[in-house]
């Protein structure tokens, strides 16, 4: 890449940092340049997110249906998967599964619950009334 | 307590920090493309059987970790790496090495850093940064993507160190042993072996998803993607592809460009000129990474998402798998005087 086509497209990073790309000047020499993004790779991180928004709110549906439990919502809100709740929580990711049940969810102590709602960053009392 | 750090930016976080580190610790010689060079990060692999976010794990560098190990490694600096299971004490080693005025390499994960845009953060737990002081409570943070070093809480900072799941930090903290200068000549054999590191990497790793086979293999998988998966699925693994191939981190065109700049640079210390020509094909091949990433974007925006379309971007891996073989090829024929 010659670093006079090196985009500079404002995405999500902008407001934070410029990025070093490595492009080549017009001698032919690699040489360092700040980008504040890329149209490409910015539609690529956005269609990742609404994914991930769609998901949530299919999660979302799916709990006030009585298909799931809130943790399942959850789980999709923060981006992580049985793997990594169960990393933090440490429940066995089959534990986990059988919490996604609405009627195993509303029988949950509240020390377990509170693990729950540590790792969601939000309070024991969301989390229990989050489909009244 | 401030450690006279100094933050240079970079486009890779591992680069960066071992840059940092070794010039902080009398290495002046070192920059980012030869730490990369040296420490073989040019990689690439497809793994069909894992997922990453749902979508396919697809890397164009090595393992993490790998660069600083082997760059400290061919250049016969000694390192300290430490993990913890005890936060305290995870805690409490950094605060020494503070006070022994070293500034410290932390691998962390990027959900809880603060200072990342929420759109970056995901549970990716191998990002790297130099803690480099402590004033008023908070750690100075010299995290070489950002343009200017930056501070987090002893919370924070606890948080991210010890970030779970998928390559979990564990508190994993580095720097090099002692303070060191390298010859022109150690440079050189370095160079070498880190390019004889990457060809075989890339050229002779057994089995088809990794190296320049891995790429060839990408491809025809591609082409199946669209009846596999439909299309709105499939252009979805072709976003996360490109976001691994140009995100921030990679210096542009899946780290090709940074290579490209290191056989430049190699060239300083190793007078071959055939490393000028083959600096070159790497420049050629990150443009059609680029140029692949122009095609997958169309496909991901809907406005290309016929199977022809799908070929084309197949094709062009194809293309590139054969362009890079023939590039190591030429790395590994290169008589080293």
């Amino acid at each position: 890449m010659k670093k006079a086509e090196l985009p500079q497209d404002p995405g999500s990073l902008n407001k934070y940092t410029k990025e070093v790309c490595y492009v080549v000047d017009e001698t032919g020499n690699y040489t360092t340049g700040l980008s504040s993004g890329w149209d490409i790779k910015i539609s690529a991180l956005d269609v990742t997110w609404s994914d991930i928004d769609n998901k949530t709110s299919d999660a979302m549906q799916k709990v006030k249906s009585g298909e799931v439990s809130p943790l399942f919502y959850y789980m999709q809100l923060r981006v992580m998967d049985l793997e990594i709740m169960a990393a933090y929580t440490g429940f066995w990711q089959w534990q986990i599964k059988r919490h996604f049940k609405p009627s195993v969810f509303k029988n949950l102590s509240d020390k377990k619950l509170q693990k729950y709602a540590s790792l969601f960053e939000i309070s024991l009392e969301e989390l229990k009334s989050f489909n009244q | 307590m401030k450690i006279d750090f100094k933050h240079v930016q970079s486009a890779h976080c591992e680069n960066g920090v071992t840059t940092n580190l070794l010039r902080h610790n009398g290495l002046v010689q070192m920059t980012e493309p030869l730490a990369f060079g040296i420490g073989s990060g040019i990689f690439y692999i497809y793994i069909p059987f894992l997922k990453i976010n749902g979508g396919p794990a697809i890397a164009f560098r090595s393992m993490p970790g790998k660069i600083f190990k082997q760059t400290c490694n061919s250049l016969g600096i000694d390192i300290i790496r430490k993990t913890f299971s005890s936060k305290e004490k995870a805690g409490q080693f950094l605060d020494d090495c503070l006070k022994a005025d070293q500034p410290a390499g932390c691998q962390v994960g990027v959900y809880y850093l603060p200072y990342f845009p929420k759109e970056y953060r995901f549970h990716f737990n191998a990002h790297n940064l130099v803690v480099f002081g402590k004033e008023d409570g908070k750690y100075l943070i010299s995290d070489p993507v950002m343009e200017t070093p930056t501070d987090l809480t002893e919370y924070e900072l606890e948080r991210v160190r010890f970030a779970k799941g998928p390559l979990a930090p564990k508190g994993q903290i580095y720097f090099p042993k002692e303070k060191k200068t390298v010859s022109a000549e150690q440079l050189k054999i370095a160079i070498q072996k880190g390019i004889k590191g990457s060809v075989r990497d890339m050229l002779y790793i057994p089995g088809n998803i990794a190296g320049v086979k891995g790429i060839k293999y990408t491809g025809q998988k591609i082409k199946k993607w669209r009846d596999k998966l439909g299309v709105h699925k499939a252009g979805l693994y072709l976003a996360q592809l490109v976001r691994m191939q140009e995100e921030i981190g990679t210096g542009g065109g899946g780290f090709r460009f940074i290579y490209g700049a290191f056989l430049q640079q190699a060239h300083q210390y190793v007078l071959n000129d055939e490393l000028l020509e083959i600096s070159q094909k790497f420049t050629t091949s990150g443009d059609m990474w680029r140029n692949a990433a122009i095609q997958a974007a169309a496909i991901y925006r809907g406005r290309a998402t016929e199977q022809a379309d799908f070929n084309n971007m197949g094709d062009r891996l194809f293309e590139i798998s054969e362009l890079e073989k023939a590039a190591f090829k030429d790395l590994s024929k290169i008589k080293w005087q």
